[in-house]
């Protein structure tokens, strides 16, 4: 069986270290809080808040305080507040250790396309490409294929590109792939997923 | 010089002119100047260039100079919220430039701090950079991105002594210090204005001098997506 989101989220939050300051994306990332067990993780919203919370309960939310999917969260006591300039500031200057990001598509050589689709769906990078430039690792957690069943970890990206060369590591629900030299390496394989099963959904160049 | 106004549509008198650039403030609704664009609207003021990082949603916030065809062109990182916006853009009504959002935020700051242009690696080898200068740093691209110098900043806080220095409250933060820095006049709107000496000298978030212009008064503070957990996941 592939790895379901919360499955994906769970393999996702095992690439975190004690003491990180991290960054998550909108959708499966959001889940990777769900799963850093005791690990000392600081979340960063580039919206403006390092110290990010949980949702609130029902009839504490707050107006003043969201992230940056725009959902309502809470502050812990360690929480700090800043402006977008300062925000970007930790991001591109380095100082965020990684961001665990979605994806339309995953080259071979690290380029990442997650920002528009044109002429179908035009919204814009938001902090996508501020981030895959300057934060420390970046981490990709997508599902394999499209709905369509087309692999989305491909030899060179069809879409405009987020980023050139900047994944470390892809997650999806078949397994985990590096991106090494001259194309992507078998990490690790989700529960009876066989390898054949994975490189028969990959269009990317995979290495030993 | 006084610097507290009696309404928004007074705090703007005399500021607005068809074309020019404003900086707003706010990220999605969150700390967005609901008063100062409720007058902007009604002023009537057209071919607007707005510097924001988002466009509201259909109905409020920017989204209400959309509907009434205000807005020429959106300088933005994000605008995946709004029907409206996605029509105009996609007939050609509107103009898009999208901005990556700390290249953005960082476009503001450096205008309001009289820095012309910064290198950034942010969308080296993107769309992005398409046009832009590339100088090599220690080895590295990067891509220059030029200050915004705006003719109006409109922002949000929460409180404001009468001298304008201010503070902001959470993550209603975002842009408006920024987009407050890089306009020629700015106009904010605040929850609470108190006599100097109130705020804590030391916790002043933006100080009085880029602020020329204040109005107080009631915030809808719509919130664009309500998440919450229930109590027995506690």
């Amino acid at each position: 069986m592939p790895w379901d989101r919360n499955q994906m989220a769970a393999r996702a939050a095992e690439e975190l270290e004690d003491g990180m300051y991290v960054n998550l994306g909108i959708g499966i990332p959001t889940l990777v809080a769900n799963y850093v067990g005791d690990k000392e993780i600081t979340l960063q919203s580039e919206n403006g808040m390092l110290g990010m919370g949980p949702f609130p309960y029902e009839g504490e939310e707050d107006p003043d305080l969201i992230n940056a999917g725009k959902q309502t969260i809470t502050e812990l006591p360690k929480t700090a507040y800043f402006d977008s300039a300062m925000s970007f500031g930790m991001i591109r200057g380095g100082k965020i250790a990684a961001a665990i990001l979605g994806a339309m598509e995953v080259a071979e050589n690290g380029d990442l396309a997650n920002w528009m689709i044109p002429g179908k769906l035009v919204k814009g990078m938001g902090g996508a490409m501020d981030l895959v430039a300057g934060v420390g690792r970046v981490v990709v957690v997508m599902d394999h294929t499209n709905k369509h069943g087309e692999s989305k970890v491909l030899k060179a990206c069809t879409l405009p590109l987020t980023g050139t060369g900047v994944v470390d590591r892809i997650i999806t629900n078949l397994g985990v792939l590096d991106v090494v030299e001259g194309g992507l390496k078998i990490v690790e394989l989700a529960d009876g997923v066989t390898e054949d099963e994975l490189r028969a959904a990959t269009e990317a160049t995979i290495v030993n | 010089m006084k610097k507290v106004y009696g309404s928004a549509a007074e705090a703007l008198d005399g500021l607005l002119e068809d074309k020019m650039l404003i900086a707003a403030g706010g990220f999605g609704l969150c700390g967005i100047p609901e008063l100062l664009i409720d007058a902007i609207v009604e002023s009537g003021v057209k071919d607007l260039t707005i510097a924001s990082n988002n466009c509201g949603v259909d109905g409020f916030g920017l989204g209400k100079l959309l509907d009434t065809k205000q807005i020429k062109k959106m300088m933005s990182s994000y605008v995946g919220e709004n029907a409206e916006f996605m029509r105009q853009y996609l007939s050609g009504e509107l103009e898009l430039e999208f901005n990556p959002q700390g290249t953005l935020a960082e476009r503001m700051r450096a205008g309001g701090c009289g820095i012309p242009g910064f290198y950034t690696k942010t969308g080296v080898g993107t769309q992005i950079a398409e046009g832009k200068e590339v100088k090599q740093f220690g080895g590295e691209d990067y891509i220059l991105e030029e200050g915004i110098f705006a003719d109006l900043s409109i922002v949000k806080a929460w409180k404001a002594d009468t001298t304008g220095n201010c503070v902001f409250r959470k993550t209603a933060r975002n842009f408006n210090p920024p987009a407050a820095m890089c306009g020629k006049i700015c106009v904010m709107e605040v929850e609470e204005i108190v006599e100097p000496g109130e705020l804590d000298p030391d916790h002043i978030h933006l100080p009085g001098i880029f602020v020329h212009r204040i109005i107080k008064g009631e915030h809808e503070k719509r919130i664009e997506k309500v998440t919450t957990r229930s109590r027995e996941e506690a």
